[in-house]
């Protein structure tokens, strides 16, 4: 795929801003014994609420999704900064994200404990960042500006 | 060759592709790692953020970490202890559950809904995980022939089988608590009746030298308080009383948190009950079984002034003095049990009480609005209490200290206060929002929706029903029973968290604000008498 520099730009600093946000969460967590997602799985809300709480409930499937998410998210913004394996952390990084969406989904009539940082109707920043993510899977640039570049050449 | 190579580095530029030939380029090394100064910056970012992180919460818990209570430890080793039932109605049957005993219909009915729903599926699986105290029900005494006998059914499933399972013997039935407290095979006895039968109970027990759970309050009235301290004591029995929120972790963490002195000096403490449901307001269904022909209706009556047979006051007892002692005794005193658990507060200096019959004008005496005040002049402090059956209003319970305050739920949270002096520097430097939670404990899981009536939910949010431990979440009736237990097997003289001594104090304590109450005047403690002017 051929960009010009503008594209390039933009399309680098997409892959590198998503990749520092999901870098910086995960390490948080990773880094706080303490954290652990129940609380938010149990304020899920809309229809996936039963698959969410049950998760929550359950304490070796909440170590798992903790283990899960935290160690995730710093991966997969590991490779995203790096440019490596672009593509199935992008991947992952998508399904992450559609889990948060539908554990918290804003529509109209249901409520969160957990406040939000917006108004949102359908679409809210965890979509939002869920597409870009789709845009930084199918506009490689890691060849370019990334690990990438320099493994595909040795 | 160099060539080829000098074309294809043309056509990188024009393109923007990176060469293919694997060598590596100054250009390359840059663009292929990028993000390597990202990482740096981030590291310092999150380096940061732990050392805040860090010194944040060593700051507020003044160095030390280990404020997390270490539970109830399972001694069931030895004889198995034999208990007397005195009252098995549904706070009985709690209770028999709390030891591991349901009755097999229960257990039927509770397994489907568990089939169904998973949150009778925790409370079923809760149940059957609960640890075996090693304990028989030897004994029940019930002046209602349906409750004694549902006692009997209950105390005999053993196994925890549904109908059809292997049952174990059934406990004997007693005609009077009298007899029971006689009986050979009781060693201990679990009284759960109204109010005004608590101290007959457990005198008639201590005399006979069975160890007492006692539900709460201790008391009906002011002299048998003094007479049951001096009985309990002069025979050396185990006694508890029912005040299960001594095993709620939040209050435990809660204690440890305000003698590092977190919120600062307490100079007021209010409390409350906020209920608005005809069964929050003790109008319970009246059994349509019950008749002058199954009810040991003299018995009922006891030391209580005689009154016709009433299924009303048999089924509603806590709503007349007759038999209860209304709000302070029923509902304040978790509150203050909960408070001198974490405080030590003791019986306070004065009370003074309003209120009135203001919405159940049902033939009550007791009243459903109460507002109490208790002063603590020696600790500098008010302890206020007010409560309404008519307004679920959610106010919660506030321990507010001059640097902060202290917000007890089923969770814990602490705010710092704008003007506190201990935190004045780290507001100044935002490293700490005012009215932002400080800090916050959760205790465990949200069981609410597990709760069938008004009451319990009301309970399960007040953390007086539910608390965990150790990553398992545990009934808190079983622990407190289970301590309870323990120190009778220790048989060194131990006694456990909720003792005579406490017991007394949340009895003088109700009592105050009762009497001031009835008489509208501020009521006072001589304490070298101790006696209530």
């Amino acid at each position: 795929m051929e960009y010009t520099k503008g594209k390039l730009f933009w399309l680098v600093l997409l892959r590198m801003a998503i990749g520092w946000h999901f870098f910086y969460e995960g390490m948080v967590k990773v880094l706080n014994p303490a954290w652990t997602a129940k609380a938010y799985l149990m304020d899920s809300g809309g229809f996936m609420k039963p698959f969410f709480e049950w998760i929550a409930f359950n304490p070796s499937l909440l170590a798992v999704s903790d283990f899960v998410n935290a160690w995730g998210l710093a991966l997969i913004g590991f490779f995203l900064l790096l440019g490596w394996l672009v593509r199935p952390a992008a991947l992952g990084g998508m399904v992450l994200l559609g889990l948060y969406y539908l554990s918290h989904p804003p529509f109209p009539s249901i409520e969160y404990l957990f406040p939000v940082d917006g108004t949102y109707f359908v679409i809210d920043k965890t979509l939002v960042e869920l597409v870009a993510l789709g845009v930084v899977m199918s506009f490689p640039t890691a060849h370019i500006f990334g690990l990438d570049r320099l493994l595909k050449k040795s | 060759m160099q060539d080829n190579s000098m074309d294809q580095e043309n056509k990188d530029r024009k393109t923007l592709q990176p060469g293919a030939n694997g060598q590596f380029k100054r250009r390359d090394i840059l663009k292929g790692l990028a993000a390597v100064p990202a990482f740096g910056i981030l590291g310092y970012g999150l380096f940061k953020h732990l050392g805040e992180l860090k010194a944040s919460r060593l700051d507020l818990l003044g160095g030390e970490d280990d404020i997390i209570p270490k539970g109830v430890p399972l001694v069931a080793g030895g004889q198995t202890l034999r208990l007397g039932f005195v009252g098995t109605g549904s706070r009985g049957r709690y209770l028999l559950k709390a030891l591991g005993f349901l009755h097999p219909s229960r257990i039927d009915e509770y397994s489907e809904w568990a089939a169904i729903n998973k949150y009778w599926k925790e409370y079923m699986d809760e149940f059957h995980a609960q640890d075996d105290l090693n304990v028989r029900i030897t004994a029940v005494c019930d002046v209602f022939d349906k409750h004694a006998l549902n006692g009997m059914e209950v105390g005999a499933n053993l196994f925890r089988k549904g109908t059809g399972g292997e049952m174990g013997e059934a406990p004997r039935r007693y005609g009077t608590y009298q007899e029971l407290c006689a009986a050979s095979d009781v060693d201990a006895v679990v009284i759960v009746t109204p109010d005004h039968i608590h101290v007959p109970v457990v005198l008639e027990a201590a005399r006979q030298g069975k160890h007492v759970y006692c539900e709460k309050p201790l008391s009906w009235t002011v002299e048998e308080t003094f007479e049951v301290r001096k009985v309990v004591k002069d025979t050396g029995i185990v006694f508890q009383l029912g005040h299960q929120g001594r095993q709620t972790d939040s209050y435990q963490v809660a204690r440890s948190l305000i003698e590092r002195g977190v919120i600062g000096k307490i100079s007021l403490i209010e409390v409350c009950t906020n209920r608005n449901d005809p069964n929050g307001a003790w109008v319970y269904d009246i059994d349509p079984e019950a008749n002058a022909g199954n009810i040991d209706w003299k018995q009922f009556i006891g030391p209580a002034p005689w009154h016709d047979f009433s299924l009303e006051r048999f089924f509603r007892w806590r709503c007349w003095w007759d038999y209860s002692t209304g709000l302070s005794g029923d509902l304040f005193t978790h509150e203050y049990d909960a408070l001198n658990q974490i405080l030590d507060l003791g019986i306070p200096r004065s009370a003074m009480a309003t209120g009135g019959v203001y919405f159940y004008k049902d033939g009550r005496s007791v009243p459903d609005v109460l507002n109490m005040a208790f002063e603590y002049p020696e600790r500098d402090l008010t302890l206020l209490y007010s409560a309404t059956l008519a307004s679920e209003k959610k106010r919660g319970k506030v321990i507010m200290g001059h640097d902060g305050y202290m917000e007890l739920d089923e969770t814990l949270l602490i705010k710092a206060d704008p003007k506190s002096t201990r935190y004045a520097e780290e507001i100044r430097l935002g490293r700490i929002e005012p009215h932002m939670p400080l800090f916050s404990y959760v205790p465990g899981q949200d069981k609410v929706d597990a709760i069938t009536s008004p009451t319990e939910k009301y309970f399960a949010e007040r953390g007086l029903l539910y608390t965990y431990r150790d990553g398992k979440s545990y009934d808190t009736s079983h622990l407190h029973l289970r301590e309870w237990i323990n120190c009778i097997r220790k048989g060194d003289g131990t006694q456990p968290s909720c003792n005579i001594d406490q017991s007394f104090e949340e009895a003088i304590t109700a009592h105050m604000g009762t009497i001031s109450y009835h008489d509208g005047r501020k009521v006072y403690w001589d304490e070298a008498n101790e006696e209530i002017v």
